[in-house]
């Protein structure tokens, strides 16, 4: 081999849930222009893929840089089963003061799997529709 | 800089076993991917190629090139192909998707032409992929 190559693992997750876009520091007008049909009080839903990327050295004796049953437990335990069919902002603390945007969505999964004691996060990717993707990196 | 992605399908099957741990071992770690017989997926291989177009053809390199490289190193090599018996590449390393995509990357890196390999990604689900950079050089996607 000639070259270092720099392996990523990706994986997938799949969610639903719901949340309304709404500022309280913008006035009732200000939101309703801002954020549109995003500001129904009563919110709506999306389903959601979750990608993330890590990065490691291969250890020869599994040929993985994580082991997928660790990194799935790790994963559903502090991204899926906290979000997954809630209403973000009534039920995901982060989302009580920050709007509940996929931006948002993106920072806050970063921040809860960058522990990840294995491998190194480099990215963290949510599809929101097939046609709005966000990603974060961490910086 | 431009990033030109060609991608291409092919069908394998595979095992994971570590000869140098026990069985209980090999299928606490491995799960069902430790079945003796083996089991199978559709790959989708993307290979991304980084350069300037050229001004005369406007090309980053001729796709028909690129596709008989991917064709004769990585569908001939590894479509319906045992993994683990066929491929002389990865014998006595664990044929997952990190291995198999490390292997695709060091066959292809110095076969370009033109530009120069950026990136492989290689699916082996729609749920599970690996990504391939030059040590150092990962940049735009």
């Amino acid at each position: 081999m000639a070259q270092p190559v720099h392996v990523e693992l990706g994986r997938r997750y799949h969610f639903a849930a719901s949340h309304r876009l709404h500022s309280g520091k913008l006035s009732e007008q200000e939101n309703d222009r801002i954020y549109g049909k995003c500001n129904n009080p009563y919110g709506h839903g999306h389903n959601y893929t979750v990608e993330v990327r890590f990065s490691g050295s291969i250890d020869p004796a599994t040929g993985m840089i994580a082991n997928l049953a660790d990194l799935d437990t790790f994963v559903n335990e502090r991204v899926i089963e906290p979000f997954d069919h809630r209403s973000l902002q009534d039920e995901v603390p982060a989302f009580r003061e920050a709007v509940p945007t996929t931006e948002n969505l993106c920072i806050e999964i970063f921040q809860r799997l960058k522990t990840f004691p294995r491998a190194k996060l480099e990215a963290v990717r949510v599809v929101e529709t097939s046609n709005n993707s966000f990603e974060y990196a961490g910086n | 800089m431009v990033y030109l992605t060609r991608k291409l399908e092919f069908s394998a099957s595979h095992l994971y076993h570590n000869p140098a741990l026990s069985a209980e071992e090999n299928r606490r770690v491995f799960g069902k991917c430790n079945n003796p017989h083996g089991h199978g997926h559709n790959y989708t291989l993307e290979v991304t190629i980084a350069g300037e177009p050229d001004p005369v053809t406007g090309m980053v390199l001729d796709l028909k090139e690129l596709k008989e490289i991917l064709d004769s190193e990585i569908t001939q090599r590894m479509d319906h192909r045992f993994l683990n018996y066929e491929v002389a590449e990865l014998k006595d390393q664990i044929p997952t998707c990190e291995n198999v995509a490390r292997v695709i990357w060091n066959l292809l890196e110095d076969k370009i032409p033109q530009g120069h390999l950026h990136r492989v990604r290689l699916y082996e689900s729609a749920d599970l992929f690996a990504d391939c950079y030059r040590y150092g050089a990962k940049g735009a996607a």
